[in-house]
């Protein structure tokens, strides 16, 4: 067999003690396409910012074309030859398809830009991708799939050896998928090496020789695509049994519906979403990123707008009323970013965790009681076991994970939410911390809130839902009462994978 | 060591420390400057900024910024002359043209002030280029109204708030003592810090941006008219080009304060502080007789250190 074109050997990398990736070893030849599947947070984002120079493992090591190959940063994994076609584009929209083509390295003629050289190169690459657009188009002005493309083209000029392609499709249509997959096969024909990661595992069953599964930062499968079914595949990446990382659930939905959405539609968002959430529920909302969850719970919220439907909160109708006026009446939203839109950092615990509730503490003049409200945040930071070195004026940025989380819940929960949505609520914090955050939601279900959560972690879910709601391209695919409970089943609707799936297991 | 300089660097009183050693020095260096009628002229000539310093610091605790300040200023001083002068004014010698020009005077800022809120709240239009331009088009039309002359004559019933330094300070005071207030102690003042500490965060929890900061723009033309009837008072005359030059003097007294350009940090009375720093470099380098270059080069080096200092501050806390 000739030199492989890239072997890992031992990777390893941990996060804050956290293991992330174990002794990942493989190698590829060149001119093969190997797909990675995994659930969120198995370590494939991880292992690929390895390869591109973002991070750098803590263990082991890797060759490319035979040489020790360890970048040190994006740049250098690009000079190197591989080219990182990422989720999120990296294309200068205001610059012309030309000159995000050659931005690294523009013709010259002299110190000036060779204009009629860059144009005519642009030509030739844009043919080779199929595009039929002028050099000159504004990125902006290209649809998601024309991007694509111009990604893949600027690879092509870059003299890639390796393209790595994470989720090329999630923003596509069907037709710009078929002609995103008929331009991998020429490459592929080409002898051009890809890596090609993705949910959709139909697409990388088609599309590579081999796959590996990866769950929980190892490699639990290498094998050639042929020889593995979408089945095998489902089970190999959901894997592990569940453990008891979770609190005894004292909660019982009640009688009486907190929140009722009537055919929620916002175009190319969300689609007739319709489901009703009981007092004392803890109703989970499952889907891979992408599938319109965390854009549904902001619409629910009132961040975002919502072209059609109708949303009652204990049967009144809401879906005209400001976030202030949901905050008013009842309503609580734990963001997915705690850092964007969950926190001000610098300021200090006390501030944050007051400034939903200061409102209530305040004088008919404007005056705060503070005296009273400095009280009662005090006895939030308690019950929410918020651990606070420097007490109540330690800036936020200073805390843990978990406790910031904590700052977030506790700002939520002195205003005596009816509703608090949660989005990914344990994201990025330690198992300790997410015992505790558990432990709140069920004791605030045992109030008479209605909660509805967001999570990648179907475990997660499993763990602490009386329900659960699978969201995929933007609609509820499926529904699963608590002793229906089904990793697999979720995972299949998340992955909209009926129409592959053939109906076994 | 290091530790020490951020506490220093990062307390608000830093400025009042250098304040009070620059006050040392100059008192062995400058020949007048430890006079009791120095010590006048020094607290004269902070009464007005200290005013319009206070709505500066509210402006830029939601990290927006207020050029219009002195055009504002010049403004509602030909307005409040205008009705008050004995040279043919709107009101002439009526007893109550005096408190109706000032009513005028805090209106007309207001109302700018509002103007700039509106642009900035609701049309989302930056700040910076906002206010910018009221400033030029409020200047033009205090130049066309007056046709680019000052207006003298005015009664001493007017006078009375520049002559009299126990009223003008007692005015300074509330002013400031009020914003403090406002900033500290009052739902407004919280979710001002909030806006400037993280927009989106402030959105997600309810808070109403658009109304903050709506007010802190009009809190800020208000604050330039009353800063405006000082000095109107104290020179004795309503000018088109009325502190024209003191733009950066307001800004910089916050920001030698303390005040973040950046947001969600603002004390007015760090700014308190900014002022008194600020006017000593003017008016001791006055006393040495350096000549108005040389001292707007020192107060321009001094402005230019304490924005670094602020970088500096934003990005201790960043780590």
């Amino acid at each position: 067999m000739n030199q492989p074109l890239l072997r890992l050997r031992d990777i390893g990398k941990s996060f804050f003690g956290n293991p992330v990736l174990q002794n990942i070893s493989f190698e590829m030849q060149a001119g093969q396409t190997i797909g990675l599947v995994g659930e969120n947070g198995a370590g494939k984002s991880t292992l690929m910012n390895i390869l591109g120079g973002v991070l750098a493992p803590d263990s082991g090591d890797m060759e490319l074309f035979g040489n020790t190959y360890c970048p040190d940063s994006p740049r250098a994994s690009a000079r190197a030859g591989i080219a990182f076609i990422h989720q999120e584009l990296n294309l200068f929209p205001n610059l012309s398809v030309a000159e995000n083509l050659f931005l690294s390295h523009f013709p010259k003629k002299l110190a000036w830009i060779n204009r009629s050289e860059l144009h005519k190169r642009s030509q030739e690459l844009l043919a080779r991708v199929g595009l039929d657009i002028s050099p000159g188009t504004k990125v902006q002005s290209l649809s998601a799939g024309q991007r694509q493309l111009v990604e893949i083209a600027k690879a092509l000029g870059e003299e890639a050896r390796l393209i790595i392609l994470d989720e090329p499709t999630t923003s596509l249509t069907d037709h710009e998928v078929r002609k995103l997959f008929r331009l991998l096969r020429e490459l592929q024909s080409q002898q051009v090496s890809m890596i090609y990661i993705s949910h959709a595992l139909g697409d990388v069953k088609e599309l590579c020789d081999r796959i590996l599964v990866l769950r929980d930062g190892q490699v639990v499968a290498d094998k050639m695509a042929a020889d593995l079914q979408i089945p095998d595949m489902i089970r190999l990446m959901v894997g592990r049994q569940l453990d008891r990382l979770f609190p005894e659930s004292k909660s019982q939905p009640g009688e009486s519906i907190v929140l009722e959405a009537n055919r929620i539609s916002q175009p190319g968002v969300v689609h007739e979403i319709s489901f009703q959430l009981r007092a004392g529920e803890v109703l989970g909302l499952a889907g891979l990123m992408g599938s319109g969850r965390t854009e549904l719970a902001r619409i629910l919220f009132g961040l975002e707008p919502m072209a059609e439907g109708e949303l009652r909160l204990l049967g009144e109708p809401v879906q005209r009323l400001s976030v202030s006026q949901r905050i008013n009446k009842g309503m609580a939203m734990l963001t997915e970013s705690r850092r964007v839109d969950g926190l001000c950092t610098q300021d200090s615990a006390l501030a944050n965790l007051t400034m939903v509730v200061a409102k209530k503490f305040t004088s008919r003049l404007g005056w705060i009681r503070r005296r009273s409200l400095h009280s009662s945040a005090s006895q939030m930071a308690e019950a929410v076991r918020l651990n606070l070195a420097e007490g109540m004026n330690q800036a936020v940025c200073t805390l843990s994970g978990g406790n910031q989380q904590k700052v977030v819940l506790g700002k939520w929960l002195l205003n005596k939410p009816k509703l608090l949505i949660l989005d990914e609520p344990t994201r990025g914090i330690d198992v300790g911390a997410k015992f505790e955050i558990y432990a709140l939601i069920d004791q605030l279900a045992c109030e008479g809130a209605g909660i509805l959560v967001i999570s990648s972690e179907i475990d997660e879910l499993m763990g602490i839902c009386d329900r659960i709601l699978v969201m995929s391209q933007g609609e509820l695919k499926d529904e699963l009462q608590s002793r229906e409970f089904n990793r697999e089943r979720i995972l299949k609707s998340a992955l909209h994978a009926d129409a592959i799936w053939e109906g076994d297991v | 060591m290091l530790r020490i300089v951020r506490r220093i660097v990062q307390s608000g009183y830093l400025t009042l420390v250098l304040s009070f050693l620059y006050a040392l020095l100059m008192a062995w260096a400058a020949p007048g400057f430890a006079t009791l009628a120095n010590a006048t002229n020094i607290v004269d000539a902070m009464l007005p900024l200290l005013i319009v310093a206070t709505g500066q610091t509210i402006v830029l605790m939601t990290a927006g910024i207020d050029l219009s300040a002195t055009a504002i200023i010049a403004l509602t001083s030909v307005v409040g002359a205008w009705i008050v002068t004995g040279d043919d004014g709107l009101l002439a010698e009526h007893p109550a043209a005096t408190p109706i020009a000032i009513l005028c005077m805090l209106l007309v800022g207001s109302l700018v002030g509002l103007g700039n809120g509106m642009c900035i709240a609701w049309v989302k239009m930056p700040p910076f280029i906002v206010t910018l331009s009221t400033m030029m088009l409020v200047s033009g039309l205090s130049e066309w109204m007056t046709q680019s002359r000052s207006i003298y004559n005015l009664p001493d019933s007017f006078l009375f708030f520049g002559k009299n330094i126990g009223v003008a300070f007692a005015i300074a005071v509330v002013v400031a003592i009020s914003g403090q207030l406002l900033l500290t102690r009052t739902w407004l003042g919280a979710s001002l810090k909030h806006i400037g500490s993280n927009p989106a965060t402030a959105r997600t929890s309810g808070i109403q941006i658009e109304r903050g900061i709506l007010a802190t723009y009009a809190i800020s033309g208000c604050c330039a008219a009353i800063a405006s009837l000082l000095i109107t008072a104290q020179l004795e005359t309503g000018s088109p080009v009325q502190w024209e030059n003191n733009l950066l003097d307001i800004i910089g007294a916050t920001v030698i304060g303390g005040t973040s350009l950046f947001g969600g940090r603002a004390n007015v009375a760090w700014t308190a502080c900014g002022v008194l720093l600020l006017t000593l470099i003017d008016n001791s380098l006055n006393l040495l007789n350096l000549s108005h270059f040389s001292i707007m080069m020192a107060k321009g080096g001094v402005i230019l250190l304490a924005a670094w200092l602020d970088t500096l501050r934003n990005r201790w806390e960043q780590q």
